[in-house]
C-alpha cells in the first residue's frame, strides 16, 4: 500500500447510547477518510463525540451504546459488520489504541514485562517468552527507557513513563494505525510536550497512521497534517492543519480558535462563545450549533446542513451553500 | 497601613510520611513530603497573583495554607499586616468570610442535596450575615452579577440540572456572596471545556474589578494566567524559583526552568516550533529532592555548585526575583 491510499473510511456513521430519558445521539452521521501514513487531529469539546467515533472504529463501545448505522471500512473490510474472530485479529495488531488515563489502562499487579508478553503471545501464539521480552526491552529502549525496568511495575513509573509504556504496548504489534485517545490530558505541560515529540518521532520511524483525539487545539497543530472539528456528535469542520488556524470556515471553528489563549500573541481579550454545549438527547433541530452561532440565518433551525467543499476545507454550515 | 493585603513568609509545610507501625519503629529518621518549603511573597491589594507550577509542586498546599486549611510546619502568612496564627477562633470565622476559595472541581464542590440558591446563601447564614428574604434577596442579586439567570428560576435547581459551566459559576457565587476581598483560585477552569473556560476567565476578571477583589490565582497553564495575572510565581518542588511582573517574566524568563515551561505550552499555530529542547525526565519526588537547587538534575546550565548549594531568590529589578546564581551571574 503506498502513502497516500485510504486505509480509514467512515460514512455516515451514527452511534446511539440509549439511556431512561431518552437516546444520546453520541455520533450523527460522521464522515471521514484517512489517508495512509497522515495524522488526523479529531478535536471537540466534551460530549461532541470525539471519544466515541475513536472507540467506535475499534467496535470498542461499552453498552448500551451501539453503531445505529453507517459503515466503518478498514481496507476494503467493513467493521461495523465484522464477526469476533476477524474483530480480535484487528484489534491490538492492525489498530490500536492508547488512553487517556495510562494509570487506569495498566495493570497494577502485573510488571511491565507481563503486559508486553501477554500483547505479544496473544497475538503471535508461536512466540516464546524469552523472545516476547527480547523484543519488548528494544522496544522500550526505542522510547528511552531502559530496558531493565520490564521488570518493574506500573507504580514505580512516572506519568509520562507510562503513558510511553502504553505507546510502546500499542506499537509493539507493528499497527498502521494509532488511535491515540486524549493521551497527553494526565499528563503535565513539559512531559506532555516531551509525549509528542516523541509521538512524532515514532510517526516516522513506524510509518504510522494516527488518529489523534483532543479537546486542545494547541496539542494538534505542530503534529497534525489535517483536523477534523467536531460539534455536538457531527462534523463541523475538516481542513488541512495549517488552513483551518489560518481560514477557519465554520463559525463554530472560529469561535473556538478565538476562545484558546495563545501565549505567542499579543490578544488581550479572548472571545467567549456564549450558551453551552447542546443537549444530544433533545438535539437542536436543524444545525446542532445554530442557538450559539452569530451567524445564524432562517435555514439553520429547520435544516441540517450537508457538507460542502470550499479551498480544500469540507465545512457543513448553510453559509457557505452557494459555493459548491 | 500597608498596602499588602497578605504577605507570606517563609511558609514551609511537611507532611510526615505515615508508615506501618514496625517501619517507623526502626527508621532511623522519620521522612517528609517536602511540599512547601520556604515560600515567601507578598499580594498587594487589587493584585492578581498567579502561581504556576506542574503537579507536585506544591502551589495548591500554598493556598491552603494561606486559608489556614492547613496549619504550616513553620512560617508565617499575614493578612492585613497580622499574622494569621494568632487570631482566635472566632476571629478566625471573620477572617473567613472575607478570604474565600474557588475550588477546581465544581462537582465536588457542591452538594448534590442543596439546591443552588440554598448553596450560595449558605455562607451568609453561617456568618449570620444575612436570613429569610434578605438572604434570598442577596442571592438573587450575585446569582445574576455572575451570570446565572434567570436567577429565580435557577434558584431552585440542583447541581445535577445545570450544565458543568453554571455549576462554576454557583461556585463563584457562592465564593462572593460574602463580600471578601481576598480569593484563593484553585484551577477554576481546570476541568471547563475551552468554550466555557474563555467565559469563567472573562468574568473573573470582571468580578474583580466590581467587587475590587485580590486574587490568587492556581493554576499549570501560563497561557490563561495572560488574561488575569499582574504577577506570576512559578514553583517548583515547594519552591518559588521565579517571582516578577507578568509581562516582565513572560518577556524575559530567567530561570531555566521557567523558560522550559513557557515554551513547553502548547501553541495553536501549526508554524511554530518549540525553540529549546525539553528537558530529561520529570519532576523528581519531594520526599527525597536533590540537594542544591532541585531543578539541577534537568538544567542544561547546571554547574558544580547547583548541586551543593540552595539558590537563594535574588531580586534582579524591578520586582523581578530569580533563585538562579548561573543565570543572574551570581556564582
Amino acid at each position: 500500500m503506498n502513502p497516500g491510499d485510504t486505509i480509514l473510511k467512515i460514512q455516515d456513521l451514527h452511534v446511539e447510547f440509549p439511556i431512561n430519558i431518552g437516546t444520546v445521539r453520541a455520533v450523527q452521521g460522521v464522515n471521514l477518510e484517512l489517508k495512509k501514513g497522515e495524522v488526523m487531529g479529531l478535536v471537540g469539546e466534551s460530549g461532541c463525540g470525539k471519544s466515541t467515533l475513536g472507540f467506535s472504529i475499534l467496535r470498542l463501545l461499552r453498552p448500551p451504546g451501539r453503531i445505529a448505522g453507517g459503515s466503518i471500512v478498514y481496507r476494503g473490510q467493513d467493521i461495523v459488520k465484522m464477526g469476533r474472530k476477524d474483530l480480535l485479529a484487528l484489534r491490538g495488531s492492525k489498530i490500536a489504541m492508547i488512553f487517556q488515563d495510562p494509570l487506569t489502562s495498566l495493570n497494577p499487579l502485573c510488571s511491565i514485562g507481563e503486559h508486553f508478553v501477554e500483547t505479544l503471545t496473544t497475538h503471535e501464539r508461536s512466540i516464546g517468552r524469552r523472545e516476547a521480552l527480547e523484543r519488548s526491552g528494544k522496544m522500550l529502549e526505542s522510547l528511552g527507557i531502559a530496558c531493565d525496568r520490564l521488570r518493574e511495575y506500573p507504580h514505580q513509573m512516572s506519568g509520562g513513563m507510562r503513558q510511553r509504556i502504553m505507546i510502546g504496548l500499542a506499537l509493539i504489534m507493528n499497527p498502521d494505525l494509532l488511535i491515540a485517545d486524549e493521551p497527553t490530558t494526565a499528563l503535565d505541560v513539559v512531559v506532555e510536550a516531551q509525549f509528542l515529540d516523541l509521538l512524532g518521532d515514532l510517526k516516522n520511524r513506524f510509518n504510522l497512521t494516527i488518529i489523534l483525539i483532543t479537546h486542545n487545539l494547541g496539542n494538534v497543530a505542530q503534529l497534525a497534517d489535517r483536523i477534523t472539528v467536531m460539534y455536538g456528535g457531527a462534523m463541523a469542520e475538516v481542513a488541512p492543519a495549517g488552513s483551518l488556524f489560518d481560514r477557519p470556515l465554520h463559525p463554530y471553528t472560529r469561535g473556538l480558535l478565538a476562545s484558546i489563549p495563545n501565549i505567542k500573541l499579543d490578544q488581550p481579550k479572548l472571545m467567549t462563545m456564549p450558551g453551552s454545549p447542546p443537549d444530544l438527547v433533545n438535539p437542536p433541530g436543524g444545525c446542532v450549533f445554530h442557538p450559539r452561532c452569530p451567524l445564524s440565518i432562517d435555514l439553520c433551525p429547520t435544516q441540517r446542513p450537508p457538507v460542502f467543499s470550499l479551498d480544500g476545507h469540507l465545512v457543513s454550515c448553510w453559509l457557505y451553500r452557494d459555493s459548491s | 497601613m500597608t498596602d499588602n493585603l497578605i504577605r507570606v513568609d517563609n511558609l514551609t509545610m511537611h507532611f510526615p510520611l505515615t508508615r506501618g507501625v514496625l517501619a517507623n519503629l526502626f527508621a532511623r529518621e522519620k521522612k517528609f513530603v517536602r511540599a512547601v518549603d520556604g515560600v515567601s511573597f507578598t499580594i498587594r491589594k487589587g493584585e492578581v497573583l498567579g502561581l504556576v507550577g506542574e503537579s507536585g509542586s506544591g502551589k495548591t498546599t500554598t493556598g491552603r495554607l494561606i486559608l489556614k486549611l492547613l496549619e504550616p510546619t513553620s512560617g508565617e502568612v499575614f493578612y492585613r499586616g497580622r499574622a494569621i496564627s494568632s487570631f482566635s477562633g472566632k476571629e478566625m470565622e471573620g477572617l473567613r468570610e472575607k478570604m474565600q476559595v474557588i475550588f477546581q472541581d465544581p462537582y465536588a464542590s457542591l452538594s448534590p442535596r442543596m439546591s443552588i440558591g440554598k448553596a450560595i446563601s449558605h455562607p451568609l447564614r453561617i456568618h449570620g450575615l444575612a436570613d429569610g428574604t434578605l438572604a434570598r434577596d442577596m442571592t438573587l442579586t450575585i446569582m445574576e452579577k455572575v451570570g446565572l439567570t434567570p436567577a429565580s428560576f435557577l434558584y431552585r435547581k440542583y447541581p445535577h440540572q445545570v450544565s458543568g459551566g453554571q455549576r462554576q459559576r454557583v461556585v463563584i457565587a457562592r465564593a462572593l456572596v460574602t463580600s471578601p476581598d481576598f480569593v484563593v483560585a484553585d484551577e477554576p477552569i481546570a476541568m471547563a471545556d475551552v468554550s466555557v473556560r474563555s467565559m469563567i476567565l472573562e468574568l473573573m476578571v470582571r468580578l474583580k474589578e466590581e467587587f475590587d477583589l485580590t486574587y490568587l490565582f492556581i493554576t499549570h497553564d501560563l497561557a490563561t494566567c495572560k488574561y488575569i495575572c499582574d504577577h506570576i510565581a512559578i514553583m517548583y518542588l515547594g519552591r518559588i524559583v521565579e517571582i516578577g511582573p507578568l509581562q516582565e517574566v513572560f518577556r524575559n524568563p530567567v530561570h531555566p526552568y521557567t523558560a522550559t515551561l513557557l515554551d513547553a505550552v502548547p501553541v495553536p499555530d501549526p508554524r511554530f516550533r518549540r525553540t529549546l529542547p525539553m528537558p530529561r525526565g520529570e519532576i523528581p519526588s519531594p520526599i527525597d529532592p536533590p540537594p542544591g537547587c532541585s531543578f539541577h538534575p534537568r538544567c542544561s546550565y547546571a554547574v558544580e555548585a547547583c548541586r551543593i548549594q540552595d539558590p537563594p531568590l535574588v531580586d534582579t529589578g524591578g520586582e523581578h526575583s530569580v533563585a538562579c546564581p548561573v543565570r543572574t551571574g551570581r556564582t
